[in-house]
Order: structure tokens, then sequence, then C-alpha cells
């Protein structure tokens, strides 16, 4: 449904070209789940920006970048082409529902604004459409919740609603990037069961994007993990978590502080720092800070390349084990 | 009341409430009473809006807080004023949240370093500068590099360990950190926990620490209290909070953490669904009944006081799990 195809998402700043997105190619079909997870900088928001031209002027794509959607091209250099497809077939969700939302339009006119424009829907039909949705994502006394603004709404509410406009033109892709990252932990979960609950109920496809691994372990059918602009490991999510191959993805995972650990357990951490993208190292970006890293790692980029079932990873000396699931 | 039994820290009934537009007063922290022992460190978790920083102001007196007690070593620190206050909040320093606004931007990190040490009018320039040096090393920067350069020069995780090593200059007693995490990435979060674990053991620090995370809190601390709308719902020692929670609001939290891990399907969070009820018109009876899902005609009624279920353990419940 989805395929992006060597998508190169460069920024031209005035200290040189900043390589945010670096040759990164998926596929995602229908009604599945990619979550993408990254720590800052790793590029996976201006991957998914990239999808809907929601990028400053500063950004250019490579000559090679292709993006298909539903068997057909779609040209993210067109500003035209994108307008036909943004909030309606490909719809976002973003990480602050405070700034996200406008504050001075009411939630219903919010709501009706992408059913007017994309679906000719007339004032009438819209906010009926809009009631509907806003009582589809939880929101009790949605008549009431419509006429009102974000302020009036609590951080949980404003993301259902953030949610609802997403939803409104029934799309096909919905992208949602941190989407729970400013809410707390109970509200979290109801947010990440509410996605989860449309995205059957519509057989959406769904990109969730987050730094946290506990949000994409129960959520993601599959994980692509990102670092430096690329993505260095992919696997469905069960066959990841049981063996890792990349060292990066391990290193993260090892970072994490872990509930079952006993009090004052030491973490593991990862030396050094992310390499700046404007100049990034040679052959593989992680290998300065890899322990396991030879000349060969410094010297080649290692490929993106499989393993059985769909597991993937860019590594010359994989941790885990060969062919395990 | 006596600093026995190790107690370096002790708040009592404490009490924090601001006025607020249209005449409303938002109490924000709600009759809390606690100790920490000395060495030891203390978790404060909740959700945004709980109470936990306006906690952890009111110790520091920042500003003092509207009634209670907050005694360090036995000294209340709520009475002192002026010169004597400044002498005394030299025992107690606070890290904050953002590690880039907790700095000055337009201050050489030297400086940033060494500003509580002329603050305390100790020493000359010359030792100044050389005791940040000291610290900045401490904290695992290089202070020949660091020293003369600005905090945009720096990344977040540094930044909080600029903040770090100006809290610990004066040799506090007790720190205080405010979510030191939570702006982080993982694998920088990792850093900066291995790292207060290690100046705790150094400088022999007692700390508060607050978090929302809970993973983050049980890495770190040795006792965990929980807060909910202004109040304490349940402390007790870390290892048996996380492993039989008493308070259903902490069985709640603890249930909604997402797991990294995919066996572990998402549970179903025990909580009545819906919102955290406003602060500012709480609940009677136990303020959690309108999300508990224990909640019984007592709990709408009347409020449950914070008993002992065991040593170290207190909770606030009327039907405790």
């Amino acid at each position: 449904m989805l395929t992006v195809s060597n998508l190169r998402t460069h920024f031209h700043t005035g200290r040189g070209i900043v390589r945010a997105v670096d040759g990164v190619s998926f596929n995602l079909a229908r009604g599945r789940t990619l979550g993408i997870v990254g720590e800052s900088g790793s590029g996976k928001t201006v991957l998914v920006r990239s999808l809907l031209g929601l990028l400053p002027s500063t950004a250019k794509f490579g000559g090679e970048t292709e993006i298909g959607f539903e068997g057909r091209p779609l040209d993210i250099r067109s500003e035209t082409a994108l307008n036909q497809v943004r909030g309606r077939a490909i719809a976002m969700v973003f990480q602050d529902p405070m700034t996200s939302l406008n504050p001075v339009m009411t939630v219903g006119a919010q709501i009706t604004e992408s059913l007017r424009y994309h679906l000719g829907l007339t004032g009438g039909e819209a906010r009926e459409r809009a009631v509907a949705l806003i009582d589809s994502v939880g929101i009790p006394m949605a008549r009431q919740r419509i006429d009102q603004h974000p302020h009036q709404l609590s951080g949980g509410l404003r993301q259902r609603v953030a949610i609802a406009i997403a939803l409104a033109c029934e799309p096909k892709l919905l992208i949602a990037d941190e989407p729970t990252t400013a809410l707390d932990v109970t509200i979290q979960a109801e947010i990440l069961d509410l996605l989860a609950r449309q995205q059957a109920e519509r057989d959406m496809a769904m990109i969730l994007i987050t730094h946290d691994l506990g949000v994409v372990a129960g959520r993601a059918d599959d994980i692509a993990v990102m670092y430096a602009g690329r993505i260095v490991e992919r696997a469905p999510t069960a066959r990841l978590f049981a063996n890792m191959r990349m060292p990066y993805t391990q290193a993260l995972m090892n970072a994490i502080p872990r509930l079952e650990a006993p009090p004052n357990t030491p973490l593991r951490t990862i030396g050094g720092r992310p390499p700046d993208l404007v100049n990034p190292p040679p052959g593989c970006r992680f290998a300065p800070r890899c322990p396991r890293a030879e000349s060969r790692c410094t010297d080649h980029e290692p490929p993106l390349e499989g393993g059985e079932s769909g597991h993937r990873f860019a590594c010359w000396y994989p941790v885990g084990e060969p062919g395990a699931a | 009341m006596m600093s026995g039994n190790g107690e370096l820290l002790k708040v009592e009934d404490l009490v924090v409430t601001f006025n607020q537009a249209g005449g409303q007063r938002l109490r924000a922290v709600d009759g809390v009473g606690f100790a920490v022992a000395k060495g030891e460190t203390l978790g404060l978790v909740g959700e945004s809006g709980c109470g936990k920083s306006s906690l952890a102001r009111a110790v520091i007196q920042l500003p003092p807080p509207t009634s209670g007690r907050v005694l360090l070593d036995g000294e209340d620190l709520t009475g002192l004023a002026g010169e004597a206050l400044r002498r005394t909040r030299r025992k107690i320093q606070m890290i904050f949240q953002d590690p880039i606004s907790s700095l000055n931007p337009r201050r050489r990190i030297g400086d940033t370093v060494a500003q509580p040490l002329r603050i305390m009018r100790r020493g000359g320039r010359a030792e100044r500068d050389a005791q940040a040096c000291d610290m900045l090393a401490a904290v695992g920067l290089d202070p020949g590099d660091a020293i003369d350069r600005l905090p945009h020069q720096f990344s977040g995780g540094q930044c909080q360990r600029i903040s770090i090593a100006r809290a610990l200059i004066l040799e506090p007693e007790f720190l205080i950190c405010d979510e030191p995490v939570s702006a982080l990435d993982v694998s920088v979060q990792a850093q900066i926990l291995n790292l207060l674990r290690e100046m705790r053991a150094r400088y022999g620090l007692t700390m508060l620490f607050i978090s929302h995370d809970l993973a983050v809190v049980k890495n770190i601390c040795d006792r965990v209290a929980v807060m909910y709308l202004a109040k304490l719902c349940e402390i007790g020692p870390s290892e048996e909070l996380y492993r039989s929670p008493a308070h259903p609001y902490t069985a709640a939290l603890l249930s909604a953490i997402p797991q990294p891990s995919p066996e572990r399907r998402p549970a179903k969070i025990a909580l009545v669904p819906g919102e955290l009820p406003s602060p500012t018109d709480p609940p009677p009876g136990c303020r959690f009944h309108t999300r508990c899902p224990h909640a019984k005609a007592i709990c709408k009624q009347v409020e449950p006081e914070v008993k002992e279920v065991g040593p170290g353990r207190s909770v606030a419940c009327h039907f405790p799990l």
C-alpha cells in the first residue's frame, strides 16, 4: 500500500547539507502497524513529514527518491499532489495536541474543515459527522464539546480531538508522531488503545513513531529502528525483541530501566554521541560508538539485509543468533 | 520534633496553596508528610498536576509552604528568613527537568558552576575556578574544554551534567531532582541515572527524586511515595511497593506502563476511564474514588487517613489491596 524507496531528505543550511534522512526504504501493507523507533535526531519525524510535505523549504529530496501509495506514484515534490492526499488518504496525529490544534477555532470547526474541503459536505452534514466522530473517539457529551475551544479540554481530550480530525476523511494511512509523549501514563494507555481500536475498525495502516520501545512492543506489527538518518534494523515485533541483531538496537534496549530489575541496577550506556549529520562518518554510522566495530565497518557501509522472515539489519558483525527466532 | 533514627529531612503536614484568577484557591499540596533518612533516595511519582513539583519547591522554600513544617537535620526551614535561610539552604540543592533552560545562556559554564561559591562568598576567583574545574571533571566533562563555553554549545545530556556540577559544588546534604531525565533520550537518560548514583555514593547524598516514569524511579530510589491530586496515596520501599501495591492508584499506574517486551500484551489498566478531576475542585471523600475500580460508598464520603500497614509502609485507602 505504501512503498518508500530510497528516501533522502536533506536540509540545506548555512552549516552545510544536513542529511536528516539518508536512503530509507520500506513497505507497509494495509491494516498493518509499523513502529518507527529512534532517538532525537535519528530522522524519524523528518521521514514521515516528508511523506506529507510538512517540511520547511530548505528540505530537498534526493533524485532517486520514489514514493508509491495505493499502487500509484505519489509526487512528494508537488504541492498539488500532496493536497489531494494530505488529511484525506493520509492523515497525521502530532505529539503536542496543545500546539497542533488551532486555539481560536472551536473543536467542531477544526473537524469539519477537512470534511468540507475534501468531501464537499455542507455545514449541517459536516457537523453531524463531526458529532459522530467526537463520540467515536470516546469524548463524552459530544454535542456540547463540539462548540468548545481547545483550552477548555484536558491534554488527553485534546489528543482525542486531534485523532478525530485525522480520522474525519477515513484515511487509509494514519501517521502518529509521538502521539502520547506529552501525556500522562494512564492517559497514554487510553490513547494507544483508541488508536488500535480505530485502526482495526477502519482497516487503516498506521505508522507509529516513538522513542519508547515499550510503546511499540505491544502495539506494532513490525518495528523499524532508525539511527542517524537510516533504518538500521527492521523486523516483525516479536522477532525483533527475541533476537536483536544490530548492536545499536540492543544497546538502546539495554539502556532502558526495567521495572522487574531490583532498585539501583546500573544501566548499560552507549558511549559517545550520534554523528553530525552534516558530515556523517563513512561506513556504518554507528561504528564510532559500537563495541564490535572493525575496520570493515568504518570502510564499507553495511546494507539493510535479511535474515529470514522479514528480519533485516544493517550490520557486518551482528549480535544475536543467526536464524534463531 | 526530634531527628532520630537517621532522618535527614522530615516534612510535616505540608500545605501549598495558590491564588487563582476568580478568587479560587488551589491546594497544590494538601497535608503531606514523610521523612527521608540520611543516605536514602525517596522517589516521588504521580501524574501532571498532582503537586509533586510544588512539594519539592516548598521543601527548598521556593516559595515557602502555606503551612506545615520542613525539618532539615531538626532545623525548621519554614521559620527561617534572610541570611539564616540562605545559609541553611546551601545544604539543599536542586536540579530541574529542562537542562538547557535551567542554565543562563549568556554565562560561561565555568561561571555558572562557580556561581554558588560566589554567592556564599567562598574563596577567591582562582580558587572558585579551580573548584568548578574539579566539579566538571567529576560529572564527566573535560573542564579545560568546557569552562569557557556557553550552554548552547552543549547537548541536553551535557547541560544536565553541568546542572549537577552546579548543584553539588556547595557539597549539599540533600539533592532534589525534579524530573531530571524526562527531557533526555533513553541512552542519555541511562548515563545521567548512572552519574547520579555515582555522585550519591561519592558525596553521601540524600535525594528526593521526582519523576512520572515509574521504571526510572525504581532504578534509582530506595523508597517511593505516590501522589494523587495533592495528597499522598502510598509510601513504601520500592521493591515491595512495585511488587504488591497497596493503593489502587499505584496499581493503576503500574499497569499502565508500556513494557518493552511483546509477550506482555498491554494489560487492561485498572482504572475507571475518565479524566483527572480538577485540583481546584477535588472530589469529596477519597480523591481517587471517581477513577477507582474498587470504590465503595464510604470512599465517596470519608477521606481515608494515611495508615501504617508495614515497616516503612503507609497507605491512604479504606480498602488497601
